[in-house]
């Protein structure tokens, strides 16, 4: 039975350990860099994922020869690339298509990294010893030239292979950083306690080890978005993401190869390159108040 | 010790071996081959010279007898030969080599030189505020992409202040082994390298300045100050001593960052090294060059974390894995 005092008790823990995501928030709020980034990151992402209701996609696709490279005016904010299209209206459909990819990429890499992760880091013994030694070879292997050769040798390549791609070298980190805390974990007597009493294994790694871990992976997770969306970008500039049709920030960037773009018409990729400058520290301050809400030697709150 | 080396050195051999073996699997995937690719859509050769010339080269053999004559050439230097230029890969990449190790021996050298000072005033002088300025730019180096930022660098720099030339790795014009060949050579250099070196001192300073914090509160440090000896010498003599040795050990694990970095800084800068080489191999359908890149990169990084790993154990027993 639970008596008055008993609940008192609760609510006075629970006063104590607030949840994380009250942690969290109660440290962005301390951080006034973290706020003005989490402020602006979510006006950029309202604005770029409402487009579509404003901006008619097919409309913006359509090569116009009488308007190509025509400067910032009214009717184009940010004027027109080679085949006359909207810059402006390429940015924000590419700043939504660029996040969304970063995200796949994130989340999946991530499940995928917990799971390994979990296992090992449960299981122990043999079973780590070989997921390891896998993941230090993969982890020595030249990352980006692997996902190039990748993107060129898939049949009918996709936007979805192109995520799975990313996605196949992502995940190590996290496996690996799982699997450490997992190890420590598994020693402790809750662990201990629900194997004596038969929990089968997938539920005591998923439902009693993973929350305990989860503010890790969540840290891990906003500072890998970022670098994610850096990836695709960097790929799609080079010509190894996303195909023209699906505009990127880096599509637009890649005008920039050419040297009297680069010099001349910098309305084009200027704009994309401060975005994604913007949107990358945005993310990153977030990480970091994030990270030390997770961590209570760092907090300022 | 000699037992570590000896350890860590059996690990390379299955790791060099799965390498070369995911790459050549790999390479197969590449459409065509050696033969096809040099006498494609030639009308004097019919297709019963071609396949005896497949018969030839070995190309219908099975599997693990082309790949280990493809091992057995490689190490000896024979990397095949490239399709649109006409040459050996090797004698292809030989000057390319060169160029990408002095790109990223330049930026290894600069990010240490800014960040090594950085992280010490940052790490010694917690929230001052040189150390805020510091952590901002740590920030901001962590964050921005590496093609990003290259390309405002030569936008501004390259273009708009015209101070540096904006491609290529030296002035062609220029006789090779003059003193202006290599002042040329200098000034191609600084804008890819300082883009690169820029962003390559996020890590240093972060675990610099990380180190010197945790280090200063440890009771050696006490003892020394108890002892009387005067605060820069504590720094340089009881602090420094252990955090800056690290950092010389992770020089291996920089090699990964390097190869991807040094594929963006040479496509915008122009430069001829092996990332720009890779890229155009890739995208002129020349595979026996990309092949022959991504074994090189892989067997480099492969033996530069072997290296790190060596050093790290030296300067830290504990680390030594059984």
């Amino acid at each position: 039975m639970v008596t008055i005092d008993d609940k008192k008790l609760i609510a006075k823990e629970k006063a104590n350990n607030p949840s994380l995501a009250k942690t969290i928030w109660r440290e962005i709020r301390h951080d006034k860099m973290a706020l003005i980034s989490l402020v602006l990151l979510i006006g950029i992402l309202i604005t770029a994922y409402s487009s579509p209701l404003f901006i008619d996609q097919e409309q913006l696709q359509r090569v116009n020869f009488l308007e190509t490279w025509e400067a910032p005016s009214e009717a184009h904010w940010l004027g027109t690339d080679d085949g006359g299209r909207d810059v402006f209206g390429q940015l924000l459909l590419g700043t939504r298509n660029s996040f969304t990819i970063g995200l796949s990429v994130t989340v999946i890499a991530g499940l995928f990294g917990l799971t390994i992760g979990l296992i090992a880091g449960f299981f122990g013994g043999w079973i780590d010893n070989v997921i390891m030694r896998i993941i230090d070879f993969l982890m020595v292997l030249p990352s980006t030239m692997f996902i190039i050769v990748f993107i060129v040798i898939v049949p009918d390549y996709s936007i979805l292979s192109f995520v799975l791609m990313m996605s196949a070298f992502a995940w190590f980190q996290k496996a690996r950083l799982i699997r450490s805390k997992g190890l420590a974990e598994r020693e402790l007597d809750y662990i201990n306690a629900s194997k004596t009493l038969g929990t089968p294994s997938w539920k005591i790694m998923f439902f009693e080890m993973f929350p305990n871990l989860s503010s890790l992976v969540i840290v891990n997770m906003t500072l890998t978005l970022a670098g994610n969306i850096g990836l695709e970008t960097g790929l799609t500039f080079l010509g190894f993401g996303l195909p023209a049709s699906t505009p990127s920030l880096g599509t637009l960037i890649s005008f920039a190869t050419n040297p009297d773009i680069l010099q001349n018409k910098s309305w084009v990729w200027l704009p994309a390159a401060l975005l994604i400058l913007v949107m990358m520290l945005c993310i990153n301050y977030i990480g970091q108040a994030v990270k030390r809400a997770s961590d209570a030697r760092q907090r300022l709150a | 010790m000699v037992k570590f080396i000896f350890r860590r050195l059996l690990v390379m051999i299955p790791q060099l071996f799965l390498l070369s073996l995911i790459i050549f699997i790999l390479a197969k995937q590449m459409p065509g081959d050696a033969v096809t690719g040099a006498f494609m859509g030639n009308p004097n050769v019919t297709p019963e010279q071609v396949e005896k010339i497949r018969e030839q080269y070995g190309l219908n053999d099975p599997w693990y007898v082309q790949y280990g004559a493809w091992v057995g050439k490689a190490v000896q230097g024979d990397l095949g030969s490239s399709y649109t230029h006409k040459q050996p890969v090797t004698s292809l990449l030989a000057g390319r080599v060169t160029n990408t190790v002095t790109l990223s021996l330049f930026i290894l050298i600069v990010s240490y030189i800014i960040a090594i000072p950085l992280g010490i005033i940052a790490g010694r002088w917690t929230d001052s505020w040189s150390d805020k300025l510091i952590v901002t730019y740590n920030y901001f180096a962590f964050a921005t992409p590496l093609f990003v930022f290259s390309l405002l660098m030569l936008f501004f720099f390259g273009f708009v202040l015209g101070w540096f030339p904006t491609g290529n790795s030296v002035d062609v014009r220029l006789e090779v082994g003059t003193w202006d060949f290599y002042l040329s050579k200098l000034k191609h250099l600084v804008l890819p390298g300082m883009s690169g070196a820029l962003l390559a001192t996020a890590g240093t300073i972060q675990y610099l300045r990380n180190d010197i914090i945790d280090t200063k509160l440890k009771d050696f440090v006490k003892t020394a100050r108890a002892k009387g000896v005067p605060e820069g010498k504590v720094y340089t003599r009881h602090i420094l001593r252990n955090s800056m040795l690290p950092i010389a050990a992770f020089l291996g694990y920089e090699i990964t960052g390097l190869i991807s970095g040094s594929i963006f800084l040479e496509m915008i800068f122009s430069y001829p090294g092996l990332g720009q080489l890779f890229i155009q191999s890739i995208t002129g359908r020349d595979f026996t060059v990309t092949t022959a890149i991504v074994m090189i990169s892989g067997t480099a990084v492969i033996v530069g974390t072997m290296l790190s790993d060596i050093i790290l154990s030296a300067i830290d027993p504990r680390i030594r894995i059984e």
